[in-house]
Order: structure tokens, then C-alpha cells, then sequence
């Protein structure tokens, strides 16, 4: 039930190419993570579609073997 | 009824309603508690809807908002964001703006 920092950035920039990516692993269980993520991408969009699109590039993995990623996303 | 009937007239009947897990009074999930205390702390009414006391509801929730997470906040009857918006948006004052736009506090 747990995803490697490596993991979750390799999802990301999957769908996300130009994301810069800074996550922070805040308990050391691999389990519970802070990422700033910026892109191109999320220029002009509102928070909750940038969120959605972060979402979207984990794959279904939020909600469920990743339980707490809180993340803060910016425009670049 | 179907659960999206059930959601829809839950958003529609509460000015701020906010799906957690728990209740405001006994959050059982951290970010449910961080979204509940905002609002606390803004001294707003809101209407909080336990989801873990309906399997249906923490499912629909999600599919209804195609988000994978809650707490979800809805305020007359938009969809805001989850924990991680709201933090931001209580922290820059956006929030409280928002209530204060709306009439609800």
C-alpha cells in the first residue's frame, strides 16, 4: 500500500512532461507526501481542473494505495 | 432514490456543505478535520455529511465530482475543491472573500 517518491513522479511527468516535481516524503513511510508540481500545462486552468489533471496523471493510485499526497500545483 | 438525485438535493438544500469523514464535532481523517476547522474558524453554518456512514455516498461523491478524495467542500451548490484547495484558499483570505461574496457570513 505504498508508492516510491520515483513512482509518483515517473506517473506524473508520464502525462504531465514539462512538470517541475518536488516531493516530500513527511512521515518516512512512503505513505504520506507533499509535492509541489509546476507545468505550462496548468496555465489559464482553475485550481480544480490543475488538481484534476495531477489526479488524472496518478491513474486511479489517489484515493487508494496513496492515501495522502497533498499537493499544491503552479502555473510556470 | 439514486445517489445522484440524493447529492444533488444535499447541495442544493445546504448553503456550504461539506462531505468528511466523521462529523464537524468528531472528524475520524486529518484533512476532513483541516477543512472542517476553516470553516469553524470563519464562524460559518455548514452542514457536514459523514460519508463513511453511507458506502454509497463515498463512492457517488466521487464519481459525481470526478475527484478521487475527500473531504469535498460545495458552497451553494459549486464544488470548491478538497482539502488541499480549501487550505490554500483559507490561507490567502480567498475563503473567507468567497463567504463573504456569497452572503454566508
Amino acid at each position: 500500500m505504498a508508492l516510491p517518491i520515483e513512482e509518483i513522479k515517473k506517473l506524473i511527468t508520464s502525462s504531465i512532461p514539462d512538470a517541475s516535481i518536488e516531493i516530500k516524503d513527511l512521515m518516512g513511510d512512503n505513505n504520506h507526501y507533499s509535492a509541489i508540481i509546476k507545468s505550462k500545462m496548468f496555465n489559464g486552468l482553475s485550481r480544480i481542473d490543475q488538481h484534476k489533471l495531477v489526479y488524472k496523471s496518478l491513474k486511479g493510485r489517489m484515493g487508494n494505495e496513496l492515501h495522502a499526497l497533498s499537493i499544491v500545483t503552479e502555473e510556470k | 432514490m439514486e445517489i445522484k438525485e440524493k447529492i444533488k438535493n444535499l447541495i442544493n438544500a445546504n448553503d456550504v456543505c461539506l462531505f468528511m469523514k466523521g462529523t464537524p464535532d468528531a472528524p475520524q481523517c486529518g484533512f476532513s478535520m483541516a477543512v472542517s476547522n476553516a470553516l469553524k474558524h470563519l464562524k460559518v453554518n455548514f452542514n457536514g455529511i459523514n460519508v463513511l456512514e453511507d458506502e454509497n455516498l463515498r463512492q457517488g461523491i466521487k464519481e459525481f465530482s470526478d475527484w478521487p478524495t475527500i473531504p469535498q467542500l460545495y458552497i451553494k451548490s459549486e464544488f470548491i475543491g478538497g482539502c488541499d484547495i480549501v487550505k490554500e484558499m483559507f490561507e490567502k483570505g480567498e475563503l473567507k472573500t468567497l463567504l463573504e461574496e456569497k452572503k454566508l457570513i
